[in-house]
């Protein structure tokens, strides 16, 4: 122990750490029936620290190219040693991510952590999300299989749709009028340098906001605490706090182990630019509602093509979305209501689509 | 004609359809002015008489610039029936079938003519055709067979690479079934009735019509075409070589072959049929109501055992086979990946079909050496999903370990939590 | 995660009667994080160690040595995961291309009497640079790159465009 401490000492004593952390120190979590939500993000937070390690990991091996993506990606699935556990790690802890973003996301909705002073720590939290599911939507691609090529396919050619702007996205997209092996090398690009560095520098935001601002009470326990101020109780962030985050991603690191091992990541059939597409391709399960949505809507709407009204529509929401707090008002008025009925109409929204695009052919 | 125009042809048919297309334009100019008024009338007159201009301009004919008159003569720039079909302006009148193959012969059996069309098409259909059973019997002044116009049709005659002709390989056989399925029509001839019926039922319409590949075989693959004719029993082993070349060659080396050739039977045809032609399966080599084999030989001879030792080899492959995929498909199910296994199941799929074309031998030896490698490959690949079972069964091994240490962690952070907030 | 609770699972600490030795819980801890510590290295240390198979190296393989082949002979070598098909023609040329045929994925092969590439299944035949010439096969065999480096023969798939 003397040793350590000593060591402690001697850098602290060139850091001058202990001011560094002293906000940390002082940090304390609201503790109240409805601080399980609290871990939310900071699973997210792990499982994306997670992805960066073993993405590193597989970089080792990984070698983008349309002629060689595949074979590499076989070869550390069959050849390495624990390469079958790094990928199914890097491909679960991608799914789990994005759903407890999504989870997070919503748990901030409904516990209206979203108000005043928090707008912006709502507004780059969005923005993460849709970062992350960039990344979901190009790490997709890089095994280049079959199913992710004409995933990608289909993806960017909803891209294509939006009118003016669309088919120059799509083509800065694909590196081409078509999904070939520049795609593949763009979607590298973008997968382990422009997203990490994005979604980095935004984390940082986002965590910086946290902790400037504090942990939200939801307006009920708020409610209640001020009508009963010695029912208000907190917990302080480190250790107390901190440890049962921990206790929650050592439970995350043991399900993401159990499902690598039980249900190593697949890997599919090599992409084959001249074959026809098989029958109900579908896209990862968290483009789905939208995939599904778009299929509902009838092909003219009025003058317009439907698609493209779809694909509109679902740009506005995600806008608005972004922009939720700043319609939130200060006075108890029906606007308050009206936030929380549109997030429940979303959450269901989301899910029974997602259900609907999973079952239907 | 479908078969005749080969490939090679089919290559050379854009060039050569501009060039004509040039001349054909400059002939068409003049023609251009020219007035058909045989149209007038005929695409107003019910069925036997009539020919619109729409069904015409389907006919490869008048797509080249011939016209009525160059069949059936006359006058097509009269308005005058009485004109337009006078015998003094060199109308034929109506054409006799028996006339048919001549005629068409005077343009299609003369080459110098053929070139300034079509200069790759053949001029001998109909010299074949007086050597068919068709000709033959129309020389003898049977008007019932089939001459040119039954199978490619008349004034809507389309190229046989059209696949609307009635010639193009997936209509030939409907085509001949208009009057070879017809038991009525074909009541005086003594032939049977139920080619078609049958030929539906085979592997090699299965092929044609389902899979859509045009090589496989139908009625003029095998019977000719202008010069159709059944084969004679001593050459199906030939016509069937020309795509089962190895089948054919160890037959031909075979005991089978000196026996059936004594015996005045069809090679091929004895085990597999005719028009029936199924996609042959083991079962072939058993004793159960498909088996062919027994319907000659004693049971308990020579040729039985080798029978048997042939079949038990073939049947020991097949289920080697399917037991390494059972097992693959048991270690993919599991997540792991196999694909290597798999690749050389394919091998062993190829093995046992060399085993079986080489049953065409009738030498146990030569299916045993097939049989041989097939099973080394699928040995190894049902070894390979042996493997892979070990190796999932370690992977769940190393989980439990590492469970195990979390789950030492969970209760312990728990108690050091506990003693901290004490 | 349950809500019905009204607070954080508020542990509740050993009281100093029944407490183990001090030294316990941090030993628990501590073996528990040691040992989740070797179960998170000991496999990426595995996975560093670089495989006794050789990397597939993309499209391009070693298809047959200098001397390997015989003018106007053919040899099947192991392209990805099909066959291919190296010749060396009457007149010295290498070529190579898929040995798949087009027809019905028989294995096809150079016949030096034809000096053509040829398929048993179904009488098929190919010209040397792949093109289908007779019989069944309604497609040419994908032709390949053939590259001569020292004694080796490497074979690799055409580039796109």
């Amino acid at each position: 122990m003397t040793v350590l401490q000593n060591v402690g000492n001697w850098l602290s004593e060139r850091l001058e750490w202990e001011e560094l952390i002293a906000p940390l120190k002082k940090k304390t979590v609201p503790r109240h029936r409805l601080s399980y939500w609290y871990f939310l993000g900071g699973i997210t937070l792990f499982l994306f620290i997670i992805q960066v390690l073993t993405g590193i990991l597989l970089l080792l091996y990984y070698r983008p190219g349309a002629s060689e993506a595949f074979e590499s990606v076989q070869y550390i699935m069959t050849q390495v040693q624990f390469g079958w556990l790094i990928r199914s790690i890097h491909s679960w802890s991608a799914n789990l991510m994005i759903f407890t973003a999504f989870a997070h996301m919503f748990s901030v909705l409904f516990l209206k952590a979203y108000r005043k002073p928090r707008e912006l720590t709502w507004v780059t939290g969005v923005v993460l999300l849709v970062l992350v599911m960039g990344f979901g939507f190009s790490g997709y691609l890089l095994p280049w299989n079959t199913l992710a090529f004409f995933a990608t396919k289909v993806g960017t050619d909803i891209a294509g749709q939006v009118p003016l702007i669309g088919h120059p996205i799509m083509v800065f997209l694909r590196g081409g009028e078509e999904v070939t092996g520049a795609t593949l090398t763009r979607f590298f690009g973008f997968h382990v340098a422009v997203l990490p560095g994005l979604v980095f520098l935004l984390l940082v935001i986002h965590l910086l906001f946290v902790q400037r601002q504090g942990m939200s009470v939801p307006p009920s326990v708020e409610k209640e605490w001020k009508e009963n101020p010695a029912a208000r109780r907190e917990l302080k962030f480190f250790p107390n706090f901190a440890l049962r985050e921990l206790m929650a991603w050592y439970v995350g690191l043991g399900v993401l182990g159990a499902l690598a091992a039980l249900f190593p990541w697949n890997l599919g059939v090599k992409a084959d630019l001249f074959a026809s597409a098989p029958a109900g391709i579908k896209p990862e399960w968290y483009f789905l509602f939208m995939f599904q949505a778009l299929k509902l809507i009838p092909s003219k709407i009025w003058f317009m093509d439907g698609e493209v009204v779809g694909i509109l529509t679902f740009a506005l929401a995600g806008l608005l979305w972004m922009l939720l707090p700043f319609f939130e008002s200060d006075r108890k008025a029906r606007s308050q209501q009206w936030i929380t009925g549109i997030s429940v109409f979303a959450l269901v929204f989301v899910i029974t689509m997602s259900v609907y695009g999973y079952v239907a052919k | 004609m479908a078969m005749l125009q080969s490939k090679s042809h089919a290559s050379a048919f854009p060039r050569f359809l501009l060039a004509t297309s040039l001349l054909l334009l400059a002939a068409s100019l003049s023609h251009a002015q020219t007035k058909n008024s045989c149209l007038d009338c005929h695409s107003a007159l019910p069925a036997q008489l009539g020919v619109t201009q729409e069904q015409f301009s389907h006919d490869v004919h008048e797509q080249k610039g011939l016209t009525c008159v160059s069949c059936h003569g006359g006058d097509a720039s009269s308005d005058d029936p009485a004109q337009a079909m006078s015998r003094k302006a060199g109308w034929k009148g109506p054409i006799e079938r028996r006339q048919i193959p001549q005629l068409c012969g005077s343009c299609h059996s003369n080459p110098d003519f053929m070139r300034r069309y079509n200069p790759g098409l053949r001029t001998d259909q109909l010299a074949q055709y007086h050597t068919s059973v068709h000709g033959k019997r129309l020389a003898a002044g049977d008007s019932k067979v089939a001459v040119c116009t039954d199978c490619h049709g008349v004034h809507d005659l389309r190229a046989p690479n059209d696949p609307q002709s009635t010639v193009y390989a997936t209509n030939v056989a409907k085509t001949c079934s208009h009057c070879h399925s017809d038991a009525h029509y074909m009541a005086g001839y003594k032939i049977p009735t139920d080619q078609y019926a049958k030929y539906t039922t085979s592997v090699h319409s299965q092929e044609l019509m389902v899979r859509g590949d045009l090589s496989a075989p139908t009625c003029t693959t095998c019977h000719g075409n202008h010069g159709a004719a059944p084969p004679g029993v001593a050459s199906v082993p030939q016509v069937c070589s020309t795509c089962h070349v190895f089948q054919a060659q160890m037959y031909e080396k075979s005991s089978h072959k000196v026996a059936f050739d004594s015996a005045k039977l069809p090679g091929c045809v004895v085990c597999h049929e005719n028009h029936a032609i199924a996609h042959p399966t083991d079962a072939k080599l058993g004793t159960g109501p498909e088996a062919v084999c027994m319907q000659c030989h004693t049971p308990g001879d020579q040729c039985d055992q080798a029978r048997e030792q042939i079949l038990s080899q073939l049947t020991q492959l097949n289920s080697a086979i399917k037991a390494a995929d059972q097992q693959l498909a048991l270690a993919e199910a599991s997540g792991m990946e196999v694909s290597e296994a798999r690749l050389g199941q394919n091998e062993a799929r190829d093995a046992l079909t060399k085993a079986r074309v080489a049953v065409h031998s009738f030498q146990v030896k030569e299916v045993s050496a097939n049989v041989q490698a097939g099973l080394k490959t699928a040995n190894k690949d049902l070894a390979a999903g042996q493997q892979a079972m070990v190796e999932r069964n370690h992977r769940r091994i190393g989980l439990g370990l590492s469970l195990l240490a979390i789950a030492i962690v969970l209760p312990g952070l728990w108690l050091y939590i506990g003693k901290i907030e004490k | 995660m349950a809500t019905s609770e009204h607070q954080l699972p508020k542990i509740k600490g050993p009281s100093a009667t029944t407490l183990p030795r001090r030294g316990f819980v941090e030993a628990l801890l501590g073996a528990g994080f040691l040992a989740t510590a070797a179960a998170f290295i000991y496999p990426v240390l595995r996975y560093f160690v670089p495989p006794q198979a050789v990397d597939p190296g993309g499209d391009s393989v070693v298809a047959a040595k200098v001397g390997d082949l015989k003018p106007n002979s053919g040899k099947i070598f192991r392209f990805g995961s099909r066959p291919g098909l190296l010749i060396q023609s009457a007149d010295g040329q290498y070529r190579a291309m898929s040995a798949v045929c087009t027809h019905l994925s028989c294995t096809v092969q150079y016949r030096p009497d034809l000096k053509e590439v040829w398929c048993a299944c179904h009488n098929g035949k190919y010209g040397l640079d792949g093109r289908n010439i007779s019989g069944p096969p309604p497609r040419p065999l994908q032709a390949y790159d053939v590259q001569v480096r020292g004694d080796e023969i490497y074979v690799s798939r055409r580039r796109e465009g």
